[in-house]
């Protein structure tokens, strides 16, 4: 199941992980991505708190933790490939996975539809 | 958003799709297709900037290249018809109120200054404005400037051609050159000149005939429009400073490896704002300088960054991004004059880590211009 956060992340939750990213309308305003600093493995992570950083050639935008959790694995190819984020930011171009600390989070996420109501309004 | 000014080209800027962004209090085009291709649209063809947010004055009078070396350091007795030059505006104190182009048409000086200090700008100027000289701020022009390798095959395939006999075609015009030309009727002040670090021009005329004109360029296939993003990655690479980051009041033209814009005959009389500073500073050196620096890895550092050496802090980032050209993070930046040279090894600030980096030579990207 997808989730969708107000700060452009969403969350694909499989039991008790979820795998982050950033949404398309997110990869789309920052523009070209050149550089990308994700969590460390095990690094625990606070809903609403600094998660990683993404870099355009303009300018560095801040990741939030849409959960808590700990994070399991970063996707280190995005090191290399910055600019997967920008090509497929909600496949190939995802961040970070994390355990979940407390599934009654999710609870203030979007679904897909939700999340696409809200970017209309932006 | 509503207290906004309009540029003269704000429908077409929203017809090609731009992303808009307040700037020096404009509504301006940050970027249409995305800066990176814009970026190395521009190096590789031709790109079409909306600068005219940026202020153009009229100075007029008799004593007007007197009273201009009162305010900036410059050569302007000295400076021919039809040529420009790049000067600062400087306070009592030595400091930059601001960095311009100063031209003299044969008839009068068009200056060009900064958007977001222009009002500064005229405030300072006309509160020492003489008897006998007039200054006009030329809200009724739009200034354009078309950069590139092929801004000149463009401007030729436009039929743009010299208001009279005795000016040279503007595929011929030379670096830091100005004439007036005509497109079809339309009176153009074309410079060959630019902030990009590319061969180019920068074109002042009528706001009412600045979208036709612009539409004009645009129609050529090898001319795309150019936001404000790239605009400031073409002229960090090229080493330029921005005015508000890398120029302040706070800071000299000689601090700002600027000396350049002393022209000879004023670092021998003096006689401008802040010369005993400037002219010690020039004898002595200063105690900091402007530098290029390469951070390694690919991280960008950006303006505010703290640059250290031996764990101590030994200046300031002034602007830093991506070089889309360079293909890698770039930044010009202010350091203790011990720690300036080319090859000192330096730490920048990020996030609470510090990143190792090199001072490396400006610019970052170089080309050569039409001289």
């Amino acid at each position: 199941m997808r989730y969708y956060s107000k700060e452009h992340e969403w969350v694909e939750v499989d039991g008790d992980t979820a795998t982050v990213g950033i949404t398309q309308y997110a990869a789309d305003q920052l523009g070209d991505i050149v550089f990308v600093e994700l969590p460390s493995t095990g690094a625990a992570l606070k809903v609403g708190g600094d998660a990683a950083v993404v870099e355009s050639v303009k300018a560095a935008s801040d990741v939030y933790a849409p959960l808590s959790g700990k994070v399991v694995s970063a996707n280190d190819e995005l090191a290399g490939d910055p600019a997967l984020l920008n090509a497929d930011p909600e496949g190939k171009g995802w961040m970070f996975t994390m355990t979940l600390d407390d599934t009654k989070e999710l609870s203030a996420l979007m679904s897909a539809d939700a999340y696409e109501a809200y970017t209309a309004t932006l | 958003m509503s207290d906004l000014h309009l540029l003269p080209l704000d429908t077409l800027h929203h017809r090609l799709g731009a992303r808009m962004v307040p700037f020096a209090g404009y509504s301006m085009p940050v970027q249409y297709e995305g800066v990176m291709a814009e970026h190395l649209h521009t190096r590789a063809s031709a790109g079409l900037f909306d600068v005219s947010h940026m202020g153009q004055l009229v100075l007029e009078g008799d004593g007007a290249a007197a009273w201009l070396e009162s305010l900036a350091p410059g050569d302007f007795k000295a400076l021919a018809p039809g040529r420009m030059r790049y000067s600062l505006l400087l306070s009592d104190d030595g400091g930059t109120l601001d960095d311009l182009m100063v031209t003299n048409t044969g008839s009068h000086f068009y200056l060009v200054v900064n958007g977001a200090t222009k009002f500064d700008d005229l405030r300072h100027m006309e509160a020492r404005l003489p008897e006998g000289l007039t200054l006009t701020h030329c809200q009724d022009l739009a200034l354009l400037a078309l950069q590139g390798p092929k801004a000149a095959e463009v401007m030729q395939s436009l039929n743009i051609r010299p208001e009279h006999p005795d000016i040279v075609d503007v595929t011929a015009m030379k670096f830091m050159t100005v004439g007036p030309y005509l497109w079809g009727d339309v009176r153009l002040g074309v410079s060959r000149s630019g902030y990009t670090g590319e061969d180019g021009y920068e074109i002042s005329l009528a706001a009412t005939d600045a979208e036709a004109f612009a539409e004009a360029l645009l129609a050529d296939e090898r001319v795309k429009p150019i936001g404000l993003g790239a605009r400031d990655s073409l002229r960090l690479e090229a080493g330029l400073p921005l005015y508000g980051n890398d120029l302040t009041s706070d800071i000299t033209p000689v601090e700002a490896g600027l000396a350049f814009a002393i022209s000879k005959r004023r670092r021998e009389e003096g006689g401008f704002p802040g010369a005993a500073r400037i002219l010690a500073q020039l004898r002595d050196g200063a105690a900091r300088q402007r530098v290029g620096i390469r951070p390694e890895g690919r991280q960008p550092v950006r303006e505010g960054a703290g640059i250290f050496a031996g764990g101590r802090q030994v200046g300031t980032v002034t602007s830093g991004g991506f070089g889309p050209s360079v293909g890698g993070p770039i930044a010009m930046g202010y350091v203790e004059s011990a720690v300036a040279a080319v090859g000192s090894a330096l730490e920048l600030e990020v996030r609470g880590r510090r990143l190792p980096a090199v001072v490396v030579p400006l610019p970052f990207h170089q080309k050569s211009h039409h001289r």
